[in-house]
Parts: C-alpha cells; sequence; structure tokens
C-alpha cells in the first residue's frame, strides 16, 4: 500500500535531479569548451580544429606580455575600485541610516539607477562627459567608472544587513566611554561585517567581468575582457583559454576555502 | 463504533533519530486527546504523520479504519491548525477560510454562506476583506482554526495553538477551542508542552517522552497516579524517592532510600525490587519523632510565599530538597529545626521499573 | 538650554553625516546624475561636417529614431529580450524551486554552482558557444562523424543563437532573486494548503506564485533591460543579423561617429527603463529585490 506514495516521491526526484542536470550542463558546456581547448595544439588560426593534447600554451602564456598586461590592468582596476567602492559603500549605507538630510530621497533613487539601466546607457554617459570635461580616458577613467556601478550593490548588501541593525547597541557602546569613531570601528563595522564583505565580492566579481562599461571609458588601456574583444574576430588563441582556466581554477580553490571556512564557523556553533 | 483514529506500532527514524519509537495509540470519537511531552518527545512528528506531512518509518495509520499511509494530505479527512498559523498572506480573512471549500470545488453561494457562518462562530465578523498581517495574534488563531473547521474534519489536529499568545488570551482560548470542540463534536487531537493546558482542556492526555508513549489516561489519573517516574516529574510538582522495597505485608510496602526508610501503600511489589515513589507536596505532613515506617530526619530550609500557598524546602542528610506546601495560615515548622517528613499511605504513588530512569536521575541532580 | 541643546545636535550631527554620506553623493551626482543629464542635452545637438558635437538645438536624431530601418531593429530587439525573458523564467523558475527546495547539505553547492560559471569572463564563455555551434564547431564535427549530418548545420549567426547567447548571460539575474524569493516562502504554508485539499499543481499557482511575485518580477526586469544592451552577444554569436539596441549605440560612439544620434538612442533604453521599473513598482515589486 505503502509503496504508491513512495514511487510517486522517487520519481519526481529522478524528475527533478535530470532537469538540473541539464540545467548545470548548460552553464557549464562553454566552459568546459574553454577548458578543453586551452590544451589544443593547434597553431593555426581561428583555433578551432583538434590537433591534439599539450600544455604549451599553459607555458607560452607567459611570453604573452600583452594579455598578461591586459590581466594585471584587469586586477589592478578591480582591487582598487572594490576598495574604493566598498570604504565609500559602507560609510553611505550607514550614513544614510542613521542621519536625516535634505535630498536624502535624491540619493536613494540615483543608486538605483547603476542597478537597473542596461550598462551601455552608464558607459556612454560616462564618455560624453569624461570628454566634455577633458578628462584622459585610461586607468582614471576605469577606475571611477568601475566604482560609480559599484557602490549601490555595496550599499544595498549593507542595508541588508543594517535592517536588522540593533540601535541599542551603539547607545551601550558610548554608554560605556566610547567615542563615535571607536564606535564605528569596534561595534558597528563587526557587526556589518558579513554584508560588507558580500557587497566587496559582488563589486570584485562586476568589475573583472566588466565589458559594457569599460569599452567606452578605457581609452588605450586594455583589460582582459576588452582584449579578449578584440583577438575574437581573428579567433581565440589558446593561451587565452588557458589564462582563463587559470583564473577559474583560482576562483573554485577561492570559493571552496571561503564556504568551507563558513561551514566549520557553524559547526562551531 | 470503533476508533476514529488508530496508530500502531508506528516508527519514525530520521537517520539516527529514532523520534517515535513503535507508538500505539486509539483516539476516541468525539474526544479531545491531547500529546503532551517536552520538545522533542516525536508528539509533533506524530501529529504530522497522521496529517499526512511526514510519512511514518514503520507502522499503520488508520482514519476510521481506513489505513491512510498511501494518501496524501490534501486526500484525508483531517486539517490541521498549525503552530504558526500557516495563514496565506496573500489572501482576504474569507479567501482564507474558503480555501478548502474551494478546493472541494463547493457552489459559490454555499460557499458563502459556510465562510460566514464560520467567521460568526469564531467572532470575526466583519473582517472578511482584512488581511493576516491586519490581524492580531489571537484573531490570527481563530482564523486558522476556522479555516481547518469549516471542512467539518473527522478529526483537527492542532499543532500547540496557543504556543505563541500571552497567558490572559491562551486562558480565554482553552476554553473557547473546548468549547467549540464540544459544540461541533469533532475529535480534537491537540499537541502542547504546557501540562496546564493539557490538564484543564483535554478528555485524555497521552505523555510522550523520548518518542516513547509513558501514559495514557484521563488528566485525574495522570495526575494521581502517574505511571512512570517521568510522568510524575513532568506533571505538576512532587516529591521522588527511589530505594528498594524492604517489606511487604498487607498491601504495604516499606521502601530503603538513601537517609531512612518510608512507607506507601502497594499490592504488587516484592521484597528487593526497586521502586520509585512519588509523593506531591501538598500530601506531605511532618511530626518530630520518627516512626517504623517513616525514620527520615530532615531541616527546614527555607520558606517561599507564592500566594494563597506557602511551599516549605526542607533538606535530607544526603542534600536532596524535597517540598512541603501548606495553605497560607497553617501550621509550619520553624526555619533551622528538624523534622520527620510522612505522608498517608494512600498518598504516596509507588512506580514500577523505572531503574533505568532511575539511574539516570542518580547520575544527574536530583530534581523534585 | 534647548537652543544649546539643539546646537549641540547640530554640530555632532551633521559633520560626521556630511563625511559618511558626502563621497556617494558625489560619485551619484557627478558621475550618475549629471552624465545622464548631459546625455539627455546632447540628444538635441547638432554635429558639423567632421562629427564634432555641436550646443545647436536639433530635433533632427528624434526624427531620424522614427527610421524604418530602426523601428526594425527596435521590434527585434524587444522580441529578443522578451524571449529571452520568457525563457529564463521558464527554466529559472523551476530550476531555482528545485535548489531552494533540496537537502541543506547539497543546497549551498548547487547554489555555487551557479556563480561559479560567472566568475569566469563572459565574453570567453560567449565565445566558448562559438566554438562549439560554429560550422567548424565541435556539434558539427560530432554531428558529421555520427553521420547524422552531411554538411555541416549553420547553428550560428540566427536570433535563436542570439537569444540563447542572451539566456546563457542573464539567467542568474533571474535565478537569484527568484531563488531568494522562494527561499522565504514558509514550509508550513505549502502544507497547509495541501492540508486543506490542494494538490501539488494548485498549490504551486494559488500559493507559491503569488507569494514569489516579487522576485519574479525584479528577475525578468533585470534580465528583461539589459538584454536590450548586450551588444556583444549579438555580435559573437549573431553576426550582424540580429543586432539589438545596444549595437546602434554602440555603432554611434565608436570614435568619430555621431554621438547626438547615439544620445538620442539611448533616450530610448532610458525611457524603456524608467517605464518598466513604474510598471514593476506599481505590481507590488521592491527595489530593494533588484540589488541581489
Amino acid at each position: 500500500m505503502r509503496m504508491k506514495r513512495r514511487k510517486r516521491t522517487v520519481l519526481t526526484r529522478i524528475r527533478d535531479v535530470l532537469f538540473c542536470a541539464i540545467i548545470y550542463l548548460f552553464l557549464f558546456l562553454p566552459i568546459s569548451v574553454i577548458v578543453v581547448n586551452s590544451m589544443n595544439a593547434t597553431t593555426s588560426k581561428p583555433y578551432l580544429a583538434w590537433k591534439g593534447f599539450t600544455l604549451a600554451w599553459y607555458v607560452r602564456l607567459f611570453d604573452n606580455t600583452e594579455l598578461l598586461g591586459s590581466f594585471r590592468n584587469t586586477m589592478i582596476i578591480a582591487v582598487v575600485s572594490t576598495l574604493l567602492s566598498t570604504i565609500i559603500g559602507t560609510m553611505g549605507a550607514v550614513g544614510m541610516y542613521k542621519y536625516k538630510f535634505k535630498g536624502k530621497s535624491i540619493i536613494d533613487g540615483l543608486l538605483y539607477i547603476p542597478v537597473v539601466i542596461p550598462e551601455i546607457v552608464l558607459g556612454i554617459s560616462l564618455l560624453t562627459i569624461f570628454s566634455k570635461v577633458n578628462i584622459p580616458r585610461g586607468m582614471l577613467t576605469l577606475i571611477l567608472a568601475h566604482v560609480t556601478f559599484s557602490i549601490p550593490f555595496v550599499i544595498f548588501n549593507v542595508r541588508a544587513r543594517l535592517a536588522g541593525y540593533d540601535n541599542s547597541i551603539d547607545e551601550a557602546s558610548m554608554d560605556l566611554g566610547a567615542n563615535r569613531i571607536q564606535t564605528f570601528f569596534h561595534v558597528t563595522l563587526p557587526v556589518l561585517a558579513p554584508g560588507i564583505a558580500g557587497g566587496a565580492l559582488l563589486a570584485f566579481t562586476l568589475s573583472i567581468d566588466d565589458i559594457i562599461i569599460s569599452y567606452f571609458v578605457n581609452g588605450q588601456v586594455k583589460t582582459y575582457p576588452l582584449r579578449v574583444m578584440e583577438s575574437i574576430k581573428s579567433g581565440v588563441a589558446p593561451d587565452v583559454n588557458a589564462l582563463s582556466t587559470l583564473i577559474l581554477i583560482a576562483t573554485i580553490v577561492f570559493v571552496v576555502l571561503t564556504q568551507s571556512g563558513i561551514l566549520n564557523k557553524n559547526k562551531k556553533r | 463504533m470503533g476508533y476514529i483514529v488508530e496508530l500502531e506500532n508506528v516508527d519514525k527514524i530520521y537517520g539516527e533519530n529514532h523520534v517515535v519509537k513503535s507508538l500505539n495509540l486509539k483516539v476516541e470519537e468525539g474526544e479531545f486527546l491531547t500529546l503532551l511531552g517536552s520538545s522533542g518527545c516525536g508528539k509533533t512528528t506524530t501529529l504530522r504523520m497522521i496529517a499526512g506531512f511526514e510519512e511514518p518509518t514503520n507502522g499503520n495509520i488508520r482514519v476510521e479504519g481506513e489505513a491512510i499511509e498511501d494518501k496524501e494530505p490534501y486526500e484525508r479527512d483531517v486539517n490541521t491548525v498549525f503552530q504558526s498559523y500557516a495563514l496565506f498572506p496573500h489572501m482576504t480573512i474569507y479567501d482564507n477560510i474558503a480555501y478548502g471549500l474551494k478546493m472541494k470545488k463547493v457552489p459559490k453561494d454555499e460557499v458563502q454562506e459556510r465562510v460566514l457562518h464560520m467567521m460568526d462562530l469564531v467572532q470575526l465578523g466583519g473582517f472578511e476583506k482584512r488581511y493576516p498581517s491586519q490581524l492580531s495574534g489571537g484573531q490570527k488563531q481563530r482564523v486558522a482554526i476556522a479555516r481547518a473547521l469549516i471542512n467539518r474534519p473527522k478529526v483537527l489536529l492542532l499543532d500547540e495553538p496557543l504556543g505563541a499568545l500571552d497567558l490572559k488570551l491562551r486562558k480565554q482560548m482553552q476554553l473557547e477551542l473546548k468549547r467549540l470542540q464540544k459544540k461541533l463534536n469533532i475529535t480534537f487531537i491537540y499537541v502542547t508542552h504546557d501540562q496546564e493546558e493539557a490538564l484543564t482542556m483535554s478528555d485524555r492526555i497521552a505523555i510522550m517522552h523520548d518518542g516513547i508513549l509513558d501514559q495514557l489516561g484521563t488528566p485525574t489519573e495522570i495526575y494521581e497516579k502517574p505511571a512512570t517516574r517521568f510522568v510524575a516529574t513532568f506533571i505538576g510538582e512532587t516529591n521522588i524517592f527511589d530505594g528498594a522495597v524492604a517489606d511487604v505485608k498487607d498491601g504495604q510496602v516499606q521502601v530503603t532510600i538513601e537517609n531512612g526508610i518510608i512507607s506507601a501503600k502497594d499490592f504488587m511489589s516484592k521484597s528487593g525490587q526497586y521502586v520509585t515513589i512519588s509523593v506531591r507536596p501538598e500530601k506531605m505532613k511532618f511530626r518530630d519523632t520518627p516512626t517504623t515506617d517513616f525514620t527520615i530526619p530532615a531541616v527546614v530550609k527555607d520558606y517561599v510565599y507564592v500566594g494563597s500557598i506557602i511551599k516549605c524546602v526542607v533538606e535530607l542528610p544526603n542534600g536532596n530538597e524535597i517540598r512541603i506546601e501548606r495553605l497560607a495560615g497553617q501550621e509550619l515548622p520553624e526555619l533551622g529545626t528538624t523534622i520527620y517528613p510522612y505522608w498517608d499511605m494512600e498518598d504516596a504513588v509507588v512506580i514500577h521499573g523505572q531503574e533505568q530512569e532511575m539511574l539516570r536521575a542518580m547520575d544527574s541532580i536530583q530534581f523534585s | 538650554m534647548e537652543d544649546r541643546h539643539r546646537m549641540h545636535n547640530f554640530r555632532s550631527n551633521t559633520l560626521p553625516a556630511i563625511v559618511m554620506v558626502g563621497p556617494v553623493t558625489l560619485f551619484m551626482v557627478l558621475l550618475v546624475a549629471v552624465p545622464l543629464i548631459y546625455v539627455a542635452v546632447m540628444s538635441f545637438c547638432s554635429i558639423d561636417d567632421n562629427y564634432n558635437v555641436v550646443f545647436q538645438f536639433t530635433w533632427k536624431n528624434y526624427v531620424r529614431l522614427a527610421n524604418a530601418d530602426y523601428m526594425k531593429i527596435y521590434g527585434q530587439s524587444l522580441l529578443i529580450a522578451l524571449i529571452t525573458t520568457v525563457l529564463s523564467l521558464l527554466i529559472g523558475y523551476p530550476f531555482a524551486y528545485i535548489i531552494s527546495r533540496s537537502d541543506s547539505r547539497w543546497k549551498k553547492l548547487l547554489y555555487m554552482l551557479v556563480i561559479i560559471p560567472f566568475w569566469t569572463n563572459s565574453l570567453i564563455r560567449i565565445y566558448g558557444w562559438r566554438t562549439f555551434l560554429g560550422s567548424n564547431g565541435w556539434l558539427n564535427t560530432a554531428l558529421q562523424a555520427l553521420h547524422i549530418v552531411k554538411e555541416p548545420v549553420e547553428f550560428l549567426f540566427q536570433r535563436g543563437t542570439t537569444v540563447l547567447g542572451m539566456v546563457y548571460c542573464l539567467i542568474p539575474f533571474m535565478i537569484l532573486p527568484l531563488y531568494t524569493a522562494i527561499e522565504k516562502v514558509d514550509g508550513s504554508l505549502l502544507e497547509a494548503s495541501s492540508d486543506l485539499g490542494a494538490r501539488r499543481i494548485i498549490t504551486f499557482f494559488r500559493i507559491v506564485i503569488p507569494l514569489t511575485a516579487s522576485g519574479i518580477f525584479s528577475g525578468c526586469l533585470m534580465v528583461f533591460i539589459p538584454c536590450l544592451g548586450y551588444f556583444f552577444v549579438s555580435e559573437i554569436l549573431g553576426g550582424g543579423n540580429s543586432d539589438v539596441i545596444g549595437n546602434l549605440i554602440e555603432r554611434q560612439f565608436q570614435s568619430g561617429n555621431n554621438w547626438p544620434l547615439g544620445a538620442a538612442l539611448s533616450i530610448i533604453l532610458i525611457v524603456v527603463t524608467l517605464v518598466l521599473v513604474k510598471l514593476f513598482q506599481k505590481a507590488g515589486g521592491n527595489m530593494e529585490d533588484l540589488g541581489m
């Protein structure tokens, strides 16, 4: 008797697993193409036909100064813009949460623009203004642009954390003799840390992957995605795939380390 | 007429956790049965198995004699009142209550008539267009009850339905639930961890402990004749003495405990058996000298005034404390004096077969 | 006494408020508000013979927007965005539902597996599709080797492949808000529905869908709008046969082209965005859900 219900549960489970497997296949298919092609022995454009296995591209990659330079640019821009947007965003979120002032709702509204508006609109608007006030396009404009589109994401993450923030702990801190700055660093900041970290991670991810906005404000500076874009016309060489594979491995290691760290913390509790 | 709900050797195992152990329970039609126990005792799991949200690992569940293990929750003629109310936040009160009837494709006119009638019955007339978020806790509770009752279930399952309410409202709702149950003559299976609530409302109480049904009986039976050490300590306050039977005669036993000898009325014990004796604080008496039946001395340590009652804490030579309860104004021993507690033989309950529990209790701090 | 109190409050709050909120304000005003206003102004500007922007008022740019060729592309772009959104929702919803209701041991892993692909540069992944689908690509090679087809099948450079690339790029923006919304649905509501006689499918449509409506709206918004601008996807996979509005704008802003016309084209995107956001708010969507 009981079999009928159990059988149904098993069937739906199989269906669910199959469905998810197909979606994951869809998500990972192009990545596996990248990884496999990074080990392709072909040397002729457009580097599509399979000519046997080699790891040579992983060595040759380090002679490709243009590619490495673009990767270095991407990392510099990502690190600097993440730092800046995290600091500015965190201060802004806390400030807007704590203080009332004129024009707050306007800033609030402006924050949604970089999130919802198509990136291309933000890109060309920055391009026009930078060219209007004659800021030479390059590292500076790239960093300014990346900070601009990252700030809202940091703020929204920190704000989500602030929503559950108990104001009385700040008052308790000041009651115990800490001034505002001490309270901010000893009490407010640690409590908000997970939100800040989440925002920073998002800012970093958005920055290293950004194409559209960078495309308009880069000037002569090539970031890694822009370098890839250039090479697409002639066919992406396997050394680009090799670098992507290395980045992928690095991020997976990073994710596994941080996630298992979180798991351990949970266990301790 | 048979039983409306029968559980036969029901087990529930989650991985390594044996949550419900070989449970046998028969619920009579029209009764108010309470599953009582502390959290994690398996009472909610039992309720969820009857509702169909969980499947028993082993055993059978029957409603009106019909096996229901293979039925989905939506196919069963039982309804549930959830602990969290589980009101649909995106529907009005009217739509919440009408939900079950709509599922059964009851004609619209009849739905309206029955919903409005039910809303009157739970005193929510005029609230049709409100949303759950606009109601107080007590009102949400009434909606949850109305939503379940409108389907005229054979059995209503209630999972700690009053847990989230404040004390005063809880008392009021207890009476109201009882009234509804009598009026509609529907079988209620009620889960709670609140022993007072169970004693007030139930026709019968099933006390669960570590997945096992310890005792099933009327509130009076449970209070007066606890079958296990756990039941004795869980229901009301009591003094517990563990010892070995020294002598049996004329339906009376003498038991040797750590501090001396105590006695009780009992026909079942044999010499040398380990037994547990439970005596309610209000049944305790005291005198200045020992007798052959009661030889334990005790020093009066403290008084606690609880309104009209005074609790007197006395300490036995081994450091265990026992409590004696008196109405205010009645005579009590003075602080620091030594007394000899005793009781009328029939006021003590002798509990057998609790060696395991006894050992466990001796390992931990004695509770009373 | 009261005055002094107020003075004290003023002094102690104004400075910290300026320090904390000042930088954000600066960025949002100077690098979001001002540039957008400038684009709006530019859309009414003219150009000289060397394609330099001249501040001379004209409607010409907007008149050119009504050009039939452009109209075709707007329609195509909206269609691609619509199909992409619908597909993402149809695939993303059951997927988000399954992972959010999965065993807590697996949940985190399943969730991370959605995000990890997006740590690899999206251009390269799109190029991966091209490698896979191209006429000399892996799929064709495999099909020919298995004698399923004789000649290579042209998968690329069609609207379908552009949609595929768009779905691929944007589906996490659908899955993540849906996942969050479904996670928030109290399991006891589903049990209550079942208890009251509703079969699973009815519970899904009557309880789950309405309670996750906000997630659905924000997911759709976060897929539909970017889709209008992702010019690189249609460039790589669509090969110029399935341009979106983004492609039109991009061409005008390549050096030496007609910036004012590009600005006017951008205004279309801004208007579409504003309209959709308004609709989103009307439908009860919560703006905070858009921040991921």
